[in-house]
C-alpha cells in the first residue's frame, strides 16, 4: 500500500447485518472528499452465504455510478493496477451477530463492571455479567453460562494482592458448566482471564483443560485503576480469530483488506473519540442499526472538573435496533410507548403484524408516510432505552477513596454516578439509517432530541450517509483523509438544541431566547409545552442568550442566563420548552394534538 | 435490469435434503453408514454432564480452605451418595466434631484449597438424538455425528415455533385463501401435521394441542396470536424452544396472507406422506428456517430440481410486494426505470412498476417486493 500522502483512492466498506455499504474517497486539490457511495443488501445469509457477494454489489454500484472499474477477477483490485482498482481498501462489520460475551467478577459494582467495560470497549455484546455478589446461587450461574453459550467468556476478579477466593470461585462455576461456544461439539470455548495475577496458577489448574484460556494482565490491577487495554485487545484478537472467521465469506473478506476488518462499533467509537479530542466537548454518537443500537459517549472523567481527562464508553444495546431487533424495541418499550410518539390513530392488531414483518424482511423500507412515522416512532424509543442503558453503564470507578476535606464528607455522592450530565454535554451525533436517510432532516433532529432529551444547549448533528464505521478504519490507515472527510462530507451539523430542565404546567413561562446575528435581534418567550425552530443558516453563527423561569436551569443553575456562541445548521436552533423530563401527553385527542403542534414547528413532515 | 432482495426461501420439490444430527458433546453414534433409519429412530446418544452442587465446606464446618484437603473422607473421583458424609472435623479431643453431608448423589469432582469448596457432579443425563428425517445414514464422525440424506420435497417457512416434529401430512382447509381456526380440528388429526391457507388462529393452535396436532403449517399468523399462544412478548425472533405441544410454521408472514398456490398444491400432492417439521427459527447471525421435509423414497431421483428465491428483477418478472400498502398482493413487473423515484414519505429510490393480479398498476421501492416463482 502507498503511504501517507501517496493515497489516493481508498474504497471502505461497512458490512452491517442488513445492508452493505462501500463509499469511494479521493484526493482532489489536496484534500480527500468523498466521490460517491453504493449500497447492497448483506449476503451472509442464504442464497449467497457469502459476505463478499454484498461487498461486490455495493462496489458494484460504485462502479455504475463512476464509470469506473475497482473489481477484477470478483475480487477487489488492491492495490491498483493501471486505472483499475483503489490504494487502500478497509472494512468494517457487525454481520454475523458480532462478538457474544459473558464476563465474570468479583463484585458487580467493581471488577465485574470493568469486566464489562472491557469487553463493551472491544466491541462485544455482554449477554451477562457474573459476580460473587450478584445474590444468584452458584448452580444457578453455571446454568445461565450453559443456556447462554457464549462465544467467549472474559473472568477477572481481584486486584493484584487482593481476593484471592473469589476470582478461584468464578473460574470453578466456568469449568463446571463445560460450556460450549457456538460452533459445535470440537472447540473448547476461549476464556480470558484479566484478574488478581497472584492466582493465575490456580486459574490455569482449574481451567487449563476444560477452555481455551488465554491470560493478561489484570483489568483491575488497584481499585483506582482501570486497564483495560490489554483485555480489550485479547478480545479483539480472538473475535477475529473465532468468531468473524467462522462466518461465511470472511476469511475472503479479510484477505482483501489493507488492515484488519474491525468491528463496526470499535471503527465508530474510533471515530467519536477524534471528533471529541479535536473540538474539546463532551460528546455523545448513538449508531442505530438493524439489529442493535451501540451508544458511546466521551465524558470528563469526573462531572466536577471542567478540564480533567476524558473517558470512552460504549455501550451495545444488543437487542433494539430497526430491522431484525424491531420487535423487541417493542417487547421492551411497550406498545403504548411506540404508538405514543405516532400522530395518527391505527389499529394496534394491524400495526403489531405490520412490525413482525418488518423483522421477517427487514430490507424493505416504509412506502407510506404512515410507515414512515411508524418507524420513527420505535427509533425514538430504542434511543431512549438505549441510553437508558448507557447512562447506566457510563459511571466514574467505584471503590474509589475520594479525597475530601470534613466538609465535604457530608455533602459527597458516591461514585458509581454516572458521568453523563446532559446539561454538560455538548453534541449529539447520530449514525444509522434511520438518522442519516431521514427524508427530512428535521426528522432526524426531532428524532434525536425525543430519545436522548438533551439539556441546556447541545449541538446535533447526524452522520449524512452512515459513513462513521468506514472513517473510523480509515483513521487507523490514514487520518488526515478520514478526518476531512468526516468534517466536509460525513458530519451534518443539524443546529442547537436549548432545552431547559424542570418541568411545569402548560402554558406556564419557561425561558426566554434572544438571538443575536449579523442581521439584527429576535427575542422569543417559550411556554411550557412549546417547541419552536428559529432557522440559523450553516456558515453562520449567533450569540444565543436563554434565560430561564422559575424552576428551570439551562446549565449555570436555576433561573440563571445562559449566553453562548452557536454556529447555524441545516436546521437551526430548536427551542424546546417542552420540559426535562417529557412525555407526550395520555389522552389520545390531546396527543395527536400535541404531536401535530411539535411536527409542524420543525416542518417535519409533508402535508397530508 | 436490477436486482430484488428476497429471503431466499428453498421451495424445492424434488432434492436431496441431508441433515447433520450432532451431539452437543462426545458420545455414541448407534448407526453405520449405508443403514436405513425411520423419522423417530435414535441415531446417537451421549451422556450430559449432570448438574453440580457447589459446597462450601470451608464455610459449613468452620474451618479455614487451606484446612479443606485435612477433613475430607472421600477424594476428587469418588462417587458419594445422598445424605453420606464426605467431609468431617476431628473436633476437640474427639468431641464435637462438624461433618458435611452430600447433598445429592454422584461424584465428587473438584476440590480447592483456596476456596474451601468442593463441587460434587450429580450423575450424568442420556440425551437421545432422532434421526428427524426417514433415510439412510451416508457419513458418521464416530462419538460426535451421524447425516441422514433423503430424497424429498423441502419447504422453508418465513417464521416459525417450537422444535422437531414428525407426521403425516394433511390439509386440513380446501384453498390457500381458508382461514384454519379450531373448527376444522378435530381428534382425526391427532398424529398429523396439518396444512391451513391464509391464517391460523390462536385458537386453532389451542385445539390442535388439545387433539394431539404434531404440526401445522399455514400462510399466515396474528402477532397477537402468538402472544396469545406462548403467554409472553416474543421480542427476538430466536425461536425452537417452545414448549407449545405443536410445532408451528407460517409461510409468507404475519397476518391474513393466502398461502402461495404452488406450494399449496405442492403440500396438497403429498398429502398421507410422512412429513418431518421444525418450527427452529433465527432470522440473523446464521439464519435458520423453520422447515416442512417430505421424504419421497419412492420417487425416481432422475435430477434434482429445486427453487431458492433470489434473481435478477426485469420486466415479465413475476414478483409479490412485501410491504404495506400492498402487502401480499401478486404481480409482475412492467418497468425497471433507471432514475430514483420520489415515495410519499420523500425519500428517493429505486422502483420498480408493477401490475398486480387485478389489473391494478402501481410504483413500488425496489426493495418491497420479492420474486416468485411463475
Amino acid at each position: 500500500m502507498p503511504d501517507g500522502d501517496n493515497i489516493h483512492t481508498i474504497l471502505a466498506t461497512d458490512c452491517g447485518s442488513t445492508t452493505t455499504k462501500a463509499i469511494l474517497i479521493e484526493k482532489k486539490d489536496g484534500e480527500y472528499r468523498l466521490i460517491t457511495r453504493g449500497e447492497a443488501p448483506t449476503t451472509v445469509e442464504a442464497p449467497a452465504e457469502d459476505v463478499t457477494r454484498g461487498v461486490i454489489n455495493a462496489v458494484g454500484e460504485v462502479e455504475d455510478l463512476t464509470g469506473r472499474e475497482f473489481i477484477k477477477n470478483d475480487a477487489i483490485c488492491c492495490p491498483r493496477a493501471g486505472d483499475v482498482g483503489c490504494d487502500a481498501y478497509v472494512g468494517t462489520s457487525s454481520a454475523g451477530g458480532g462478538l457474544q460475551m459473558m464476563v465474570a467478577g468479583a463484585a458487580k459494582k467493581m471488577t465485574a463492571e470493568s469486566a464489562e467495560r472491557a469487553a463493551l470497549g472491544a466491541g462485544a455484546i455482554v449477554m451477562d455479567a457474573l459476580a460473587a455478589d450478584d445474590r444468584r446461587l452458584p448452580h444457578e450461574r453455571i446454568e445461565r453460562i450453559r443456556s447462554k453459550r457464549p462465544d467467549m467468556i472474559l473472568l477477572s476478579g481481584g486486584t493484584d494482592g487482593g481476593t484471592k477466593t473469589h476470582p478461584v470461585a468464578m473460574a470453578q462455576i466456568v469449568a463446571a458448566a463445560e460450556a460450549r461456544p457456538r460452533f459445535g461439539a470440537g472447540f473448547k470455548l476461549p476464556v480470558i482471564y484479566a484478574g488478581n495475577a497472584e492466582v493465575q496458577d490456580e486459574i490455569k489448574r482449574i481451567l487449563g483443560e476444560k477452555a481455551a484460556l488465554y491470560v493478561t494482565e489484570n483489568i483491575r490491577p488497584q481499585l483506582e485503576t482501570e486497564n483495560l487495554g490489554p483485555a480489550r485487545g485479547k478480545i479483539h484478537d480472538l473475535f477475529l480469530e473465532h468468531v468473524m472467521a467462522q462466518a461465511p465469506g470472511y476469511g475472503k473478506l479479510m484477505r482483501w483488506t489493507t488492515v484488519p476488518l474491525m468491528p463496526t462499533p470499535a471503527a465508530v467509537g474510533l471515530i467519536m473519540q477524534l471528533i471529541a479530542e479535536q473540538e474539546g466537548i463532551q460528546v455523545v454518537g448513538v449508531d442505530i442499526g438493524g439489529a442493535t443500537t451501540d451508544v458511546f459517549s466521551v465524558l470528563r472523567s469526573e462531572r466536577d472538573e471542567p478540564a480533567g481527562a476524558t473517558v470512552f464508553n460504549r455501550t451495545v444495546s444488543a437487542n433494539l435496533g430497526m430491522s431484525y431487533s424491531i420487535f423487541n424495541v417493542v417487547a421492551e418499550a411497550g406498545f403504548e410507548n411506540v404508538m405514543r410518539w405516532v400522530p395518527l390513530e391505527l389499529d394496534e392488531r394491524d400495526i403489531r403484524n405490520r412490525i413482525r414483518n418488518k423483522m421477517i424482511r427487514p430490507t424493505t423500507i416504509p412506502q407510506t408516510l404512515e410507515e414512515l412515522m411508524i418507524e420513527q416512532a420505535l427509533c425514538r424509543e430504542a434511543l431512549r432505552l438505549a441510553f437508558v442503558q448507557h447512562k447506566a453503564m457510563a459511571v466514574g470507578l467505584k471503590g474509589v477513596q475520594q479525597q475530601r476535606t470534613i466538609a465535604d464528607i457530608f455533602t459527597q455522592a458516591a461514585t458509581g454516578r454516572t458521568l453523563v450530565d446532559m446539561l454538560g454535554l455538548d453534541m449529539i451525533v447520530g449514525s444509522g439509517g434511520v438518522l442519516s436517510h431521514a427524508p427530512r432532516r428535521s426528522q432526524a433532529a426531532l428524532m434525536m432530541v425525543d430519545g436522548f432529551q438533551p439539556e441546556g444547549f447541545t449541538e446535533l448533528a447526524v452522520d449524512s450517509i452512515f459513513m462513521m464505521p468506514q472513517l473510523g478504519v480509515l483513521s487507523t490507515v490514514n487520518k488526515r483523509a478520514a478526518l476531512d472527510v468526516f468534517h466536509k462530507d460525513c458530519l451534518i451539523r443539524l443546529g442547537w438544541c436549548i432545552a431547559p430542565r424542570g418541568t411545569g404546567k402548560e402554558g406556564r413561562a419557561c425561558m426566554r431566547v434572544e438571538v443575536r446575528t449579523d442581521s439584527g435581534v429576535e427575542s422569543h418567550e417559550l411556554v411550557v409545552g412549546e417547541l419552536k425552530r428559529v432557522p440559523l443558516e450553516p456558515e453562520t453563527s449567533a450569540t444565543v442568550t436563554a434565560t430561564p423561569a422559575k424552576g428551570f436551569d439551562v446549565g449555570a443553575g436555576p433561573r440563571q442566563t445562559v449566553s453562548r456562541e452557536v454556529a447555524g445548521g441545516v436546521i437551526g436552533l430548536v427551542l424546546d420548552a417542552r420540559g426535562r423530563p417529557f412525555a407526550p401527553p395520555q389522552e389520545p385527542a390531546p396527543r395527536l394534538h400535541k404531536l401535530a403542534e411539535w411536527n409542524a414547528a420543525l416542518d417535519a413532515y409533508p402535508a397530508v | 435490469m436490477g436486482y430484488a432482495y428476497t429471503p431466499g426461501l428453498i421451495i424445492a420439490e424434488n432434492t436431496i435434503v441431508r441433515k447433520v444430527r450432532g451431539l452437543p458433546l462426545k458420545g455414541q453414534v448407534l448407526v453405520g453408514i449405508g443403514q436405513r433409519v425411520r423419522a423417530e429412530e435414535v441415531v446417537a446418544e451421549a451422556k450430559l454432564p449432570g448438574d453440580v452442587r457447589p459446597v462450601n465446606v470451608a464455610s459449613e464446618l468452620g474451618i479455614v480452605p487451606e484446612e479443606l484437603p485435612g477433613v475430607l473422607l472421600k477424594n476428587e473421583g469418588d462417587p458419594v451418595a445422598k445424605d453420606e458424609p464426605f467431609a468431617r472435623t476431628r473436633g476437640l479431643f474427639g468431641l464435637f466434631k462438624s461433618e458435611c453431608r452430600a447433598p445429592i448423589e454422584g461424584t465428587i469432582e473438584s476440590v480447592s484449597a483456596v476456596t474451601g469448596q468442593v463441587i460434587i457432579r450429580a450423575r450424568p443425563k442420556l440425551l437421545r438424538k432422532l434421526a428427524y428425517v426417514a433415510g439412510t445414514i451416508v457419513d458418521v464422525r464416530e462419538g460426535v455425528s451421524a447425516t441422514v440424506e433423503a430424497p424429498a420435497t423441502l419447504v422453508q417457512g418465513i417464521f416459525g415455533l417450537a422444535g422437531e416434529a414428525v407426521g403425516a401430512l394433511e390439509l386440513a382447509v380446501e384453498s390457500p385463501d381458508a382461514v384454519l381456526d379450531a373448527d376444522r380440528i378435530s381428534p382425526e388429526h391427532a398424529g398429523k401435521v396439518i396444512v391451513g391457507g391464509s391464517l391460523v388462529t390462536a385458537d386453532a393452535i389451542k385445539a390442535a394441542v388439545a387433539h394431539g396436532v404434531r404440526g401445522i403449517v399455514s400462510g399466515g399468523l396474528n402477532d397477537a396470536d402468538v402472544r396469545a399462544t406462548l403467554g409472553y412478548e416474543l421480542g427476538v425472533a430466536i425461536t425452537g424452544e417452545e414448549s407449545l405441544g405443536v410445532t408451528v410454521i407460517i409461510t409468507e408472514g404475519f397476518g391474513k396472507i393466502g398461502m402461495a398456490r404452488a406450494t399449496f398444491e405442492l403440500l396438497r400432492k403429498h398429502s398421507g406422506r410422512l412429513a418431518s417439521v421444525n418450527g427452529t427459527t433465527q432470522i440473523r447471525a446464521g439464519v435458520i428456517r423453520p422447515e416442512i421435509i417430505i421424504p419421497l423414497d419412492d420417487v425416481p431421483q432422475t435430477q434434482v430440481r429445486g427453487d431458492q428465491g433470489g434473481g435478477v428483477l426485469e420486466v415479465g418478472t413475476r414478483l409479490r410486494a412485501i410491504r404495506e400498502p400492498y402487502f401480499g398482493r401478486l404481480g409482475r413487473c412492467v418497468a425497471v426505470p433507471a432514475e430514483l423515484e420520489t415515495l410519499a414519505t420523500e425519500a428517493r429510490v429505486r422502483v420498480l412498476e408493477v401490475e398486480f393480479d387485478d389489473g391494478e398498476r402501481a410504483i413500488l421501492p425496489r426493495a418491497n417486493v420479492e420474486l416468485i416463482k411463475a
